[in-house]
């Protein structure tokens, strides 16, 4: 069996006197929708933190296809087949959106600096790929036609958008989607729906969601984490999650005795 | 296979042409009108200032680590090119006939020498000041690169074989017009083609943010002291032209954090990450301070004395400070010059497409985080 596409073991790591995340354990195979969840300040994009080589682990170990990710830092990830998105959208805002999908694809149109000065065959080839490819992302989130418009100019729902864009360019294994639907109202949370199992479809990966709106969460992963206070506290399939007293009492606080009612 | 470098040079023997006609038109107007020979010098100052600006605006501007250490590499690049033609290129010049054909061919070919060999030692110094930018960043680094400037200086300050505080004498000037604007426009070049490549777009990712783009793949680290590399390079050509340039005389005290100064401000006022703004700021900065020479006939004899004195340094100044308030982003803010011209027809102009389904996006939603 091929070793799975990411693989935390017993992962744990402190601030301080503070244990952000213990013994946080996941597995993901190819293709997977997974979701992870959980209320404010429970460590989730702690995890996609530690996931992505932002935070070293201070204990447990990280698997990307099987390699441990200790010694590796957050770019080598990305390369490894890793890429994701940022809860407060973290575009490069003074750039066109073209470019920012380009930036994403940077793993894979790489080439010196004498090639560029010179213009090269090898540029030429690489620049011409990275257009047509980077055109093709923005078309599938219908942003084509605002390719050479500022980042920083676009509205908020499409600025999410383009960071998807942007991190699928990097044609990763695994996406990591942190709040993608953050801000965004019910028709575009449902729209995003589609959007995320239309790219699994399309791209062949595995996508790894933190999200709040239960709605989307448990309309489209096909397994969900649950963490409070750092610990997972539930795992498993959404219906499973939904009826789970843990999860319940995380989120709504603990169910009231008879006798204190009255 | 497409022949990709035909039209390049081309254009690069197109581009050598006109720079020798330039040349030889401004030299041959010396000879009937003397004060061209003031007018060729400020041109080629501003040519030395044009290539300075442009590669701190790859630092700065593109990569977006600020430094303040540009002198020290204009004097690194200044004093290893004068020390390679004073100890070892100029006594090998000197076997041949003054204004022999042989003695003019060697001296152009032994500055190239002396240049690129300046730009090489600068590379190594870049990195090594690159280094330390990967932990620090903004107000941090900046102090560490003007640390960095000042150490330079006060070496050579101490280094008798090539001058101490007497300065440098016996250079050979070599450098001219000529060699000036060749170099100047390849600065340029250069510049404009990293920034429109893979290169230059991971220069500008690091810059607008480090985190998002290492999680692209982009290795920030590496990045960062290409920019440097490249950017004091340049500047180690411009100060190798310097020193060659008359009088060719160098001395410390040139290469004081004044001059990072005036370098910075030629980057900020014509637009940081942008080429064109470096240019033309280069150009206004290197030419006021001479034009302004003309403003103290203009004091009347009433005036008070302080003002008689030299009141040009005074206006320019105040025109850099007014400048800067109406203008905080620089001439040309990020884009370059051509942005401001009239858009091709397949460039989708920025709000056009401002559909209704936009606009709803743009009203619905805060920004929440």
């Amino acid at each position: 069996m091929t070793a799975a596409l990411l693989d935390a073991r017993q992962v744990t790591i402190r601030f301080g006197g503070l244990t952000a995340v213990s013994n946080f354990n996941l597995t993901v195979q190819s293709r997977e929708l997974l979701g992870l969840i959980g209320p404010n300040g429970a460590g989730k994009t702690t995890i996609f933190n530690m996931l992505t080589g932002v935070y070293k682990p201070t204990e447990g170990e990280i698997y990307v296809g099987g390699e441990s990710t200790k010694s590796l830092s957050p770019h080598q990830i990305t390369s490894r087949g890793l890429a994701r998105t940022f809860q407060n959208i973290r575009l490069f805002k003074e750039l066109s959106v073209l470019d920012n999908v380009k930036i994403g694809g940077h793993i894979h149109y790489k080439y010196s600096g004498t090639s560029a000065v010179l213009h090269t065959n090898r540029f030429h080839a690489a620049e011409d790929e990275a257009e047509e490819q980077a055109m093709k992302l923005l078309e599938i989130f219908g942003l084509d036609a605002r390719a050479h418009v500022y980042a920083k100019n676009l509205p908020y729902g499409d600025q999410r958008r383009l960071e998807i864009a942007r991190a699928l360019a990097a044609r990763p294994k695994l996406l990591l989607l942190d709040e993608p639907a953050a801000g965004l109202n019910t028709g575009e949370t449902l729209r995003l729906m589609d959007k995320i199992h239309e790219i699994r479809e399309t791209f062949e990966l595995a996508i790894l969601v933190i999200e709040h709106n239960m709605e989307l969460v448990m309309g489209i992963c096909e397994r969900i984490t649950v963490l409070n206070f750092g610990k997972t506290i539930a795992e498993g399939k959404p219906e499973a999650i939904r009826a789970n007293p843990l999860v319940i009492e995380a989120y709504l606080g603990e169910p009231a005795d008879d006798e204190t009612m009255v | 296979m497409k022949r990709w470098w035909i039209r390049d040079f081309v254009y690069l023997i197109a581009f050598v042409a006109v720079l020798y006609g330039v040349w030889w038109v401004l030299e041959y107007a010396t000879t009937f009108w003397p004060a061209m020979r003031y007018y060729n010098r400020i041109l080629v100052l501003m040519g030395i200032n044009i290539t300075l600006a442009v590669s701190l605006n790859i630092i700065n501007g593109h990569a977006g680590q600020f430094s303040l250490g540009h002198a020290g590499f204009m004097a690194i690049g200044a004093y290893s090119a004068a020390y390679l033609t004073v100890f070892y290129f100029g006594p090998y010049v000197a076997k041949f006939a003054e204004g022999s054909t042989q003695s003019i061919v060697m001296q152009n070919v032994l500055l190239l020498v002396a240049v690129l060999a300046a730009a090489a030692v600068t590379a190594f110094a870049g990195y090594v000041v690159g280094l330390p930018s990967l932990r620090l960043r903004g107000d941090y680094l900046a102090i560490v690169t003007l640390g960095f400037g000042e150490i330079i200086r006060v070496l050579i300050l101490n280094i008798d074989k090539i001058g101490a505080a007497r300065g440098f004498t016996g250079i050979p000037t070599w450098s001219n017009f000529f060699w000036v604007f060749f170099f100047a426009g390849l600065t340029i070049l250069i510049s404009n083609r990293l920034v429109n490549s893979s290169v230059g777009r991971a220069f500008l990712a690091v810059r607008e943010d480090e985190i998002a783009a290492e999680a692209m793949g982009v290795d920030a680290t590496r990045y960062k002291v290409k920019a440097f590399i490249i950017g004091s390079a340049l500047a180690g050509v411009a100060g190798g032209l310097f020193a060659h340039y008359t009088p060719a005389y160098l001395n410390p005290t040139m290469f004081t954090f004044i001059r990072s100064f005036e370098v910075v401000a030629m980057v900020v006022l014509g637009g940081l990450g942008s080429i064109s703004g470096s240019i033309l700021a280069a150009i206004i900065l290197t030419f006021l301070p001479e034009a302004l020479r003309v403003v103290k006939e203009w004091v009347p004899d009433s005036a008070p004395e302080m003002l008689k004195r030299d009141p040009r340094m005074v206006i320019y100044s105040i025109m850099l400070i007014v400048l800067m308030l109406t203008r905080p982003q620089g001439l040309f803010g990020r884009r370059e010059l051509w942005d401001f011209l009239p858009k091709r027809k397949d460039r989708v102009p920025d709000e056009a497409r401002d559909t209704e389904d936009n606009k709803m996006d743009r009203d619905a939603a805060p920004p929440v985080t």
